[in-house]
């Protein structure tokens, strides 16, 4: 495989799912806090929570088409991009993308039509009922995407098939309660709560500051503190941390997020800063508070945490013993009915994809030296200095939405959020830093799932399709250039909308007669 | 579910991946076909505004189709995923691009008064719903043609073609099909939706000359497969319960076997006379300011064209033009027996729920667009 192709399918996969990622959380988010607005519309029956719910609701639909145009490109790129992935997985993966689609999409698509269009042919409850569908289908559309998602980091519940060349499921069920992905579920969707919650809290609080929709502001700021501090502590304190010490490659992430080079003894402490130095393998100028991550990561006083250089001794075995189920395959393949090659298969099968790294060198794992697996067996290690500040930063920006939803939190109960000014440009300016901790927390996840597409099943770089280089920069500048504008336009509306505010909705008319540049004239 | 059998889950799992398609065009089709005629059957921004709310309230969930039919291609063959989406690269990328414009275009082109910006988002939408009409059909062209690529024994698949091939005679005149077929269920739906008035009788105009030219497409294409002999045929035996493993089995190019079920099942002619029929009911329909009659009628045709696809080539999903044992059929690339079985169970449950629910969402949005009520409501487009 050229690993220009890789590279290039990597970056393109990198930055459609990160771009896709600017708008899902905020989705995902304000999609229940309309839910909560248009509750207490319903229950009150007072019209300036109508004039809230429809004013967040527009900022909502500027931003949902672009979650939904842009999930096109990520619910076909794995064909398009990754035809090997898709081959060797898709009996297990493809199936809760299918479902999501079923299940989620579905209602979340049909719904939002009505959320938006049926203010005046619905009544009041029924109304809520399809604001609430319309949250609950893009949660749910979220649950099935990490389940996807979390297989690739666990995959359990399924096992290669000679016969046919790929995974294929042994348990349904063991794939759908995987615990990585049900951390992951809760951490992404909190992730997404805290992001509109900012959004309100920082559009509200510029609002204030230029002493514009008070009514409005004040009480859409109430809503987003509120819901903002219970989804930062949520964020946090059920942050995935709970699925490191699940699999190899979770204990890898792990030591690499720490630069924990090697085992500590029980319970390890937690480093807080320090420079890690790949070329002597230490972390240099080391903070270290003792205990703290063997708590976190095991859950217990006496449980080591495991360190890089003892987990790659074990992917070194691993890949031994890989070549073996490597050399059963290729025996099966020529024939399938060879009972030593079947045995062996048996005996080996866990191992493997980690013969399957060794093609990154040799053309046929067999012929490895022990020079070649030692070598190779680093590679199980993903970007360390990456890994270590990109999980420090989104960390700290965790902590600081604690701090700032407490605060407001805190103004709001002693109703003085309508007069603390310093309050409202510390809202304002904090408005990027939860898209930045969520972008972060994607390479975290997904830098840290290296060298593997499927954490010990399919390296990364065989998974992509057998394109060409310039096809790929074809589509790499031709997404940029789609997404980079769509992006200015969204951003533009996005502002002006604000701007406007929410009374003025109805729509200014150009002047009537033809439009310049149709290709009728009357 | 011991009761259904492999071979049996691979023929439901092939008709559903039918029901998909029809799903998608006869939904998603519309969009497509009423953007297309966006320009054209509306001049004025009033009467622009009134076209794209006869399908405002409805494009997300119509584009829930194209999801879907990723996710379950992806699902229950995965081998027709990763060979078709690679293999028709450069081709997708359009697809996607357009298919992106559509509802940024719906969405954002009310959102500025300035004529200037809703002329571009027009041409957008018109993009939107042309090329993704024309290159589907090409798509589908080139699968009946069989397409340039090759599995090795790891079953990675290797594709030999090239964008601009795919542009062969036979190929343009599927994607002329396609844009026709979609053009005509458009322009229907256009004329059962909007007051009557200029919008609705340019639709009935257009629609007439899309039903007889879908009459036409099809039928040429039919005689194309005849007379251009295409078509690929299984040699020799292929074990239906077997693992889904493509080089086990054996395929040919057999001039003309597109045509060969018909000839064994006549019955099965029923699946492209209703093609005809349809665009027949439509014509009609449109002519005689009979709206509800034309709509079924143009979506009774899109279920025989697609119909037909299916039926003249089972039981090939993709032909591989260069390797015939690289041929991917309803009994090579499949899911797991397990998997099907459990997509199937899915599909039985929440499908119907859809079914269920988009139709309320049709009841709420009742009632001709109008060009009142344009004017007057603040939450329309």
């Amino acid at each position: 495989m050229d690993p220009g192709i890789v590279d290039l399918s990597r970056l393109q996969f990198a930055l459609t799912a990160l771009y896709h990622f600017l708008f899902v959380p905020l989705t995902l988010g304000l999609s229940f806090l309309l839910v909560i607005m248009e509750s207490i519309y319903v229950m009150t029956d007072r019209p300036i929570w109508r004039d809230i719910t429809r004013f967040w609701a527009k900022l909502f639909g500027i931003n949902f088409v672009l979650g939904v145009a842009t999930g096109l490109t990520m619910e076909f790129q794995f064909g398009t991009n990754w035809s090997y992935f898709s081959h060797y997985v898709g009996d297990i993966f493809g199936a809760p993308l299918a479902i999501e689609g079923l299940m989620a999409f579905f209602l979340e698509a049909t719904f939002v039509g009505l959320m938006f269009f049926a203010w005046d042919r619905l009544s009041k409850v029924a109304h809520l009922m399809v604001t609430f569908l319309v949250a609950l289908g893009t949660n749910l559309s979220a649950l099935w995407i990490l389940v996807a998602n979390g297989w690739m980091q666990n995959p359990t519940g399924a096992a290669f098939n000679y016969e046919s060349m790929r995974m294929e499921v042994t348990d349904f069920g063991a794939v759908l309660l995987n615990p990585i992905a049900q951390a992951k579920f809760v951490h992404t969707v909190s992730a997404g709560y805290v992001i509109a919650s900012v959004f309100v809290l920082g559009v509200s609080a510029w609002f204030l500051l230029h002493k514009r929709f008070v009514p409005i502001a004040t009480r859409s700021m109430t809503v987003a503190a509120a819901f903002g501090l219970a989804a930062s502590l949520s964020v946090v304190v059920l942050g995935d941390e709970s699925g490191y010490a699940l699999t190899d490659n979770q204990k890898m992430k792990l030591a690499a997020i720490e630069a924990a080079w090697h085992t500590a003894p029980a319970p390890a402490g937690i480093t807080l800063f320090g420079l890690p130095d790949l070329e002597s393998r230490t972390t240099r100028y080391k903070v270290e508070v003792p205990w703290v991550l063997g708590l976190i990561a095991t859950r217990s006083f006496d449980k080591e945490v495991a360190g890089m250089s003892e987990l790659v001794l074990k992917a070194q075995e691993r890949i031994t013993s890989g070549v073996f189920a490597y050399d059963a395959v290729e025996r099966l393949k020529v024939d399938p009915k060879d009972v030593d090659a079947r045995a062996l298969f048996e005996l080996h099968r866990r191992d493997l994809g980690y013969a399957l790294l060794l093609k990154r060198i040799v053309a046929d794992p067999r012929s490895a030296t022990p020079q070649q697996i030692a070598a190779t067996a680093w590679d199980t290690v993903p970007n360390v200095p990456l890994m270590f500040w990109a999980f420090r930063f989104m960390a700290l920006i965790g902590f600081a939405m604690i701090a700032l939803f407490a605060a407001a939190f805190a103004l709001c109960s002693l109703r003085k959020h309508s007069t603390s000014r310093w309050f409202w440009k510390l809202a304002v300016l904090a408005l990027p830093l939860p898209w930045i901790a969520a972008e972060l927390g994607w390479i975290v996840a997904e830098m840290g799932r290296q060298p593997w597409a499927i954490d010990g099943v399919l390296p990364t770089f065989l998974a992509p399709s057998s394109l060409s280089r310039p096809e790929l920069w074809i589509t790499l500048v031709g997404f940029t250039a789609l997404y980079g504008t769509l992006a200015v336009i969204e951003v533009r509306l996005m502002l002006s909308a604000i701007r406007q505010g929410p009374y003025d909705h109805v729509d200014p008319q150009p002047a009537p007669g033809p439009l310049p540049a149709t290709p009728l004239t009357a | 579910m011991t009761f259904l059998d492999f071979e049996t889950l691979r023929v439901i799992w092939w008709v559903l991946l039918g029901v998909l398609l029809i799903g998608f065009a006869l939904t998603d089709g519309y969009d497509m076909g009423v953007a297309s005629l966006l320009p054209w059957v509306a001049r004025t921004d009033l009467e622009r505004r009134m076209v794209i709310n006869s399908v405002g309230p409805h494009w997300e969930g119509h584009q829930a189709w194209f999801i879907l039919g990723g996710g379950a291609i992806f699902a229950a063959w995965p081998f027709v995923y990763a060979v078709s989406f690679s293999g028709f690269y450069l081709a997708m990328f359009v697809v996607l691009a357009a298919m992106i414009l559509r509802p940024v275009g719906f969405k954002y082109r009310s959102k500025r008064p300035d004529p200037a910006w809703r002329a571009r988002w027009d041409w957008a939408l018109f993009v939107g719903g042309f090329v993704p009409a024309l290159v589907f059909g090409v798509a589908i062209g080139n699968v009946l043609l069989g397409l340039p690529f090759r599995l090795d024994s790891d079953l990675r698949a290797f594709y030999e073609g090239s964008f601009f091939a795919l542009f062969t005679p036979f190929a343009l005149l599927c994607g002329l099909l396609s844009v026709a077929m979609l053009v005509l269920h458009g322009s229907t739906w256009l004329a059962f939706k909007i007051e009557h008035g200029a919008v609705r009788d340019r639709a009935r105009g257009i629609g007439v000359v899309a039903a007889l030219a879908s009459i036409t497409l099809f039928a040429l294409g039919g005689v194309y497969l005849w007379l251009g002999r295409i078509g690929y045929q299984v040699v020799g035996v292929v074990d239906p319960f077997g693992a889904s493993n493509p080089l086990r089995t054996a395929a040919a190019d057999t001039p003309g076997a597109w045509l060969s079920n018909y000839a064994a099942h006549p019955l099965l002619a029923i699946v492209p006379a209703l093609g005809f029929v349809g665009a027949l009911v439509a014509f009609v329909g449109l002519r005689r300011s009979a709206e509800r009659v034309a709509f079924a009628g143009s979506g009774l045709s899109a279920v025989g064209i697609i119909g037909a696809v299916g039926t003249s080539m089972f039981p090939f999903i993709v032909p591989s033009s260069i390797d015939a044992r690289s041929s991917l059929l309803v009994w090579n690339a499949s899911s797991s027996e397990h998997t099907l079985a459990i997509m199937l169970f899915c599909t039985a449950v929440l499908l119907p729920l859809v079914l269920v629910y988009t139709a309320w969402a049709i009841r709420v949005m009742r009632g001709k667009v109008t060009s009142a009520e344009i004017r007057t409501n603040p939450d329309r487009y």
